[in-house]
């Protein structure tokens, strides 16, 4: 299941940081980083051993050694997933508006929005990473888990059909005709209304972006990889946008909404669990078990929903 | 006041959603799981079986009110 890049970790002449765990230290001392960094390939034993003290340690930050194993790829994969679902909804907004009233205001409405939420993520990155690691795994998974739920419940309901499913084309265009019928304020040279309305879509989008790689990030001390799966939505979202000129409405968005609520769920029935000292049966390998679990549950609930919304319409239209 | 209301309810939305029952379970869940982990038994099984009963309670309450 794991297996490891070869990118070691040292203070930039060789030597480990006081408070590094033993494997930033592997592959580090007595050479330089650049010996460090060609130095690849380790015995088999050796390897194994720097996975578990790393996985126990948790200590895999920003600037730290990239052990790729399941739970690494799965928070890049939920951090891109989840962000990628908040961007196309902030893209929607930000075109709604920036096509009707001009692109401008709209787009300085967009930076600054971006500049509140550097901040943000500036003060709140290095606070986190001073926090012991086991601290934040209850806290963290409890929010993940109220936060996964709602997101699992909204796309059971939406696959199963007692819900709508959420149309991008046409928050677009209702975003298009508030955007036309605003009044025209100019304030400050910029058209407020524009500006506002991009600042705040992409404020409040981006703020639950920090949320969910903050959530997925801290708890095990992938900040860095959750922030990266982030980026990579961001890239994606906005190449796509400009590409389109338009919303994004044939991202499959249940879909991913459906996979990302049960990421968010499984990781934190995980950590939450151990959070409160309950030690998984197979440590990180249970995370799995845990994935599949909801899977299997979610898929039954949903596909008996199904059956019951047809039973009732197929009731309703005997009677 | 009304920017300081706005990022709460912005927060609340954001996390306990529609249903604050599913929180509220969620909470109780973990609660037994760190007793019965204290008492020296090693809950892992309890915090996923009762998600997934929460989860079958809200969707159930949420379709009986369509």
């Amino acid at each position: 299941m794991l297996s490891r890049l070869g990118r070691s970790h040292d203070d930039g002449d060789g030597r480990c940081g006081e408070d590094a765990s033993r494997v930033r230290c592997l592959g580090s001392s007595g050479r330089t980083p650049g010996e460090s960094l060609r130095k690849k390939s380790r015995p088999p034993a050796r390897i194994a051993h720097a996975i578990k003290e790393s996985s126990d340690a948790g200590s895999d930050d920003l600037g730290e050694p990239v052990v790729v194993n399941t739970t690494t790829v799965l928070i890049v994969t939920g951090a891109f997933l989840a962000s990628a679902v908040e961007m196309v909804e902030a893209l929607t907004i930000v075109l709604g508006v920036g096509v009707v009233r001009g692109w401008r205001s709209t787009l300085i409405g967009v930076g600054a929005a971006m500049i509140v939420l550097a901040v943000l993520v500036a003060a709140l990155g290095p606070a986190l990473g001073s926090i012991p690691i086991g601290t934040p795994r209850l806290v963290v998974g409890a929010l993940l888990l109220a936060f996964g739920l709602q997101w699992l419940r909204k796309a059971i309901l939406r696959s199963s059909g007692y819900k709508p499913l959420h149309d991008e084309e046409e928050s677009f265009q209702a975003e298009r005709t508030q955007a036309a019928a605003a009044v025209d304020d100019r304030r400050a040279g910029l058209d407020w209304y524009s500006f506002t309305v991009a600042f705040k879509g992409v404020l409040l989008e981006g703020l639950e972006v920090v949320f969910i790689v903050i959530a997925f990030g801290s708890a095990q001390g992938h900040l860095g990889l959750a922030a990266a799966g982030a980026a990579a939505a961001l890239v994606v979202v906005v190449i796509a946008g400009v590409l389109a000129m338009g919303p994004l409405s044939r991202v499959p968005e249940n879909t991913i909404k459906f996979a990302v609520g049960l990421l968010l769920t499984s990781f934190g029935s995980f950590w939450g669990a151990e959070g409160v000292g309950v030690h998984w049966p197979g440590d990180e390998a249970s995370l799995l078990g845990v994935i599949a679990f909801f899977v299997v549950v979610s898929l039954l609930l949903a596909r008996a929903l199904r059956r019951k919304r047809v039973t009732l319409a197929a009731a309703g239209a005997a009677a | 006041m009304r920017y300081l209301r706005s990022f709460g309810r912005f927060w609340w939305n954001f996390i306990v959603g529609d249903d604050w029952r599913v929180a509220a379970g969620v909470a109780v869940a973990l609660g037994l799981t760190a007793l019965l982990t204290r008492a020296g038994v090693n809950a892992w099984w309890l915090l996923p079986t009762s998600v997934a009963l929460v989860l079958a309670e809200s969707l159930r309450r949420a379709v009986g009110r369509s």
